[in-house]
């Protein structure tokens, strides 16, 4: 039980830690403490060094020098156990559940109840232990659902209570927000505000700054491996956190507004997809415009966009590219009128991640770096070097491995993928998910370079700053229908949300 | 029990009346009993498989492990005069090293299990032709050991011990997999390894140890077959054994990816594979198609029952569709119009 005077006391005390991994130096001399019943926020971008703060607390990763102290002591080793029963828990990014066992099979995993002199597992124990906990974090399954059958925010419910059943004193939450829709992300704020309450120590990190305004007590920062600063409750905003971040001060976070939009390069009339049939689709992109699309997470944003581009199927309607009929019944028919795609998730679809970097911006359009059937190395590697200069890809040496890079600079070799072909109409989904502010700059600017060029630009977006900061113009996508459009005079988080949640229903369902 | 698995005794129940009705001599005590005693063989060691598999690895080197053991255990008893008994504990002990030597290989030194698994079916073949010198190794003639044959190729009440075996280990491996805290990390671990080493699972203990256990059952199996055959034939004794493994753990509802599958999906994947070979005997046709039956059937099988998740997946899908229109939300309202939001 935690009294006022608890709350002072540090949980968790890291002494100038440092981690050296051969070539890198991930952290060096970081100190950090987490009070008990407080929200840290953990900032910084990718590559600062939070992932392996993250690791060297969980016991996964041992720092090269430094202390970690709990509750007033000091411990030599820090492995997986100390961890553990120094009640450090996490809620991943990528969630680490088990959907081939039930819930409270996940609760326990590691620390079964057993029964029996056989020491078999006590399943009705287990089950009867779980249940409390999953109604304190307000989560409406049962201990004996198998996980398959739970959302994405459930499950991240699931690991919050698991949390709790360790007896948790400090629970690092991962970007926990990035997969869950706005009102899952309102209930998980009021669980981390139970939490607080009860005197557990929340490390929240996250690229969203606006929800570390509504939620943190205090915030530490990271740049390059060190600790860039940290800010008290008061001081909290989004300046001085990008501040903190990259070192400097970021003018401006989106491009210039925009300039007239000319003559519609894709329209949709009366287009019902696949994958979501009752629904009507009407919409417009204009040449040299950025178009929004926002909606909740499940409105059909990314089906829309795959059934554009050919992977989903369109059922009825009319699609006009150019002023031509258009209707893509595979990837290469889009890609050969010049619609392309930059879909969600980059490293399984955007990318070939295992291989070079020149290979996978060639990949699309080897033809044209082939000589008699056979592909050119030298062309491939031209090709890519004159991409790595355009968009300015951060790598020695186009042959390395994709899978080396940061995800910003990733996401920049999609990008360098469509720009050496001739684009029309590029689709960006999720564009900037889990990539750091600086880069996410980098992705602007490119964005509105090519529309300024003339191209057509959609980009589909859960990241609502980025929606009403990035697009000339909004269309809102619910249950798979355009619930209505904005322009740039109409443009605010309340009417982006009531148009995605609907009027009719109340937005804390 | 599982739907999968009831699914699979459906099958093989209809696969056995179509035999039946077309041939009554499937039903015949002779015939059952023989069919029992082939289940008994071939379902043992699958056991075994269907651990690694849960890992998401693999085991080749079952059908070799079986021939050299089987060399090592007919030459202990028959030619050097072991007593039995210390003769099955020496080759149980062999399979324990061989097991945990792959173990190792595979979490110690990060190689992969297909690799590993099938450099040894060719290491073990090797050495049982090598050792014996491509001689069948047999027992001298007119050699008897009561007890042993007793134990392995004798029958109580009309069934062969190698079934009872199968099914008193299938029982321990049962409350292994489906019971105990090293089967659910064993379940875990093969579903995400990375995810279950965060939950403070030794998860090189558990992979390692399903290798063990995959090649201690295959060590008994090795000692089943070889009193079985009577005479160990080192270049043919025990070959494609670990597809009829892997393909009674596929049958019997396990990812190759790992995670999933159960101990009676595994026995009934067992039955239904001697139950087709049985059907090709037993229906005449030539035992040269006897592969060609089992191939079709287990693609069909696996087909099948891909097909039926993705139907349930649809319907599942529909049903919530409906159940969100009924909460009263309106999907097939007009967009409303920029006008309305002010």
């Amino acid at each position: 039980m935690t009294t006022k005077a608890d709350r002072k006391r540090p949980l968790l005390v890291l002494e100038s830690i440092s981690k050296a991994y051969p070539g890198v130096v991930a952290l060096s001399n970081v100190s950090m403490s987490v009070m008990a019943g407080e929200v840290l926020a953990l900032i910084g971008e990718n590559g600062a060094g939070k992932s392996t703060l993250m690791k060297i607390l969980g016991g996964v990763v041992q720092p090269s020098s430094g202390h970690i102290i709990v509750d007033d002591v000091r411990c030599d080793r820090f492995l997986v156990t100390e961890s553990q029963s120094a009640g450090i828990a996490f809620v991943h990014q990528e969630l680490n559940v088990f959907d081939n066992l039930d819930v409270a099979a996940n609760m326990f995993l590691g620390r079964e109840i057993r029964s029996g002199f056989l020491g078999l597992l006590d399943e009705k124990a287990m089950r009867a232990a779980a249940e409390p906990l999953l109604r304190r974090v307000g989560a409406m399954f049962r201990p004996d659902t198998p996980v398959a059958d739970l959302s994405l925010a459930e499950r991240q419910l699931l690991e919050i209570a698991k949390a709790l059943s360790i007896k948790a004193g400090v629970i690092i939450m991962d970007e926990p927000t990035s997969s869950l829709t706005l009102s899952e992300t309102k209930t998980l704020m009021k669980v981390i505000a139970d939490l607080k309450a009860e005197g557990i120590a929340v490390i929240y990190i996250s690229h969203r700054l606006s929800e570390i305004e509504e939620c943190a007590d205090r915030v530490f920062a990271l740049r390059d491996g060190k600790a860039a600063g940290e800010l008290s409750q008061f001081e909290i905003n989004h300046d001085a956190m990008i501040r903190m971040m990259i070192g400097r001060d970021l003018n401006s976070l989106y491009a210039p507004p925009a300039r007239p939009a000319g003559e519609a390069v894709l329209s949709l009339r009366a287009v019902r997809t696949g994958a979501k049939p009752w629904a009507l689709v009407d919409f417009d992109i204009h040449y040299g415009e950025i178009l929004g699309v926002a909606g909740l997470v499940g409105a059909g944003r990314t089906e829309l966009a795959e059934a554009i581009f050919g992977i989903g199927t369109i059922l009825e309607g009319e699609i006009m590219l150019a002023g031509k009929p258009f209707r893509a019944a595979s990837p290469r028919d889009a890609i050969e009128a010049g619609v392309y795609l930059v879909p969600e998730d980059r490293k399984r679809t955007g990318l070939v991640l295992e291989s070079a970097i020149c290979e996978n911006i060639c990949l699309a359009d080897l033809g044209a770096v082939s000589r008699n059937g056979f592909v050119s190395q030298n062309l491939v590697k031209e090709r890519a070097e004159d991409q790595r200069t355009k968009l300015a890809i951060r790598t020695t040496d186009v042959m390395r491995n994709t899978a080396e890079l940061s995800g910003g600079n990733q996401q920049k070799v999609v990008l360098g993928k469509w720009l050496s072909m001739r684009p029309v109409l590029i689709i960006f989904d999720e564009p900037t998910r889990g990539i750091d502010v600086a880069s996410k700059v980098e992705i602007y600017r490119l964005m509105r370079a090519l529309a300024d060029t003339g191209v057509g630009v959609m980009m589909i977006s859960s990241d609502m700053e980025e929606v009403i900061g990035v697009s000339d113009r909004i269309v809102v996508l619910r249950e798979g229908a355009i619930a209505g459009s904005l322009s740039r005079s109409q443009f605010s988080e309340h009417n982006v949300l009531k148009l995605a949640v609907g009027a009719i229903r109340k937005t804390n369902a | 029990m599982h739907k999968k698995d009831l699914g699979l005794a459906v099958l093989i129940i209809i696969v056995g009346a179509v035999v039946y009705l077309r041939n009554p001599l499937f039903l015949s005590p002779i015939n059952l009993g023989n069919t029992a005693n082939l289940i008994g063989l071939f379902g043992l060691f699958a056991i075994g498989q269907g651990f690694v598999i849960m890992t998401g690895g693999i085991d080749l080197s079952v059908g070799s492990m079986i021939a050299l053991l089987g060399v090592i255990f007919v030459d202990m008893v028959g030619k050097f005069g072991v007593p039995w008994p210390v003769a099955i504990l020496v080759v149980i002990a062999i399979g324990t090293l061989l097991g945990l030597a792959h173990g190792i290989l595979i979490t110690k030194l990060r190689m992969q299990p297909f690799v590993v698994t099938l450099c040894g079916l060719l290491i073990y073949r090797g050495v049982a032709r090598g050792y014996t010198g491509e001689a069948t190794a047999g027992f001298p003639f007119g050699a008897h050991y009561p007890a042993l044959e007793w134990l392995t190729i004798g029958r109580s009440f009309g069934v062969p011990h190698s079934f009872y075996a199968m099914i008193i280990i299938g029982v321990v491996c049962w409350f292994l997999l489906h019971r105990s805290v090293f089967g659910r990390h064993l379940q875990a671990v093969g579903k995400n390894e990375d995810a279950a080493r965060y939950s403070g699972i030794r998860t090189g203990f558990v992979i390692t140890a399903a290798y063990v256990i995959c090649a201690v059952l295959t060590a008994v199996a090795a000692v089943y077959f070889a009193m079985f055959t009577r005479s160990v034939q080192p270049s043919s004794h025990g070959n494609f054994y670990e597809l009829y493994a892997i393909a009674a753990a596929v049958l019997g509802g396990f990812s190759l990816r790992g995670g999933e599958g159960s101990i009676i999906g595994v026995v009934l994947g067992a039955v239904l594979l001697q139950e087709l070979q049985n059907l090709v005997n037993l229906l005449g046709i030539p035992s040269s198609l006897n592969f060609a039956v089992m191939g079709a059937v287990i693609l069909s099988g696996v087909l099948a029952d891909q097909q039926f998740n993705r139907y349930r997946a649809k319907r599942r899908a529909a049903n919530a569709i409906r159940v969100l229109n009924r909460k009263g939300s309106t999907p097939r309202q007009a967009p409303a119009t920029t006008d309305e939001i002010g």
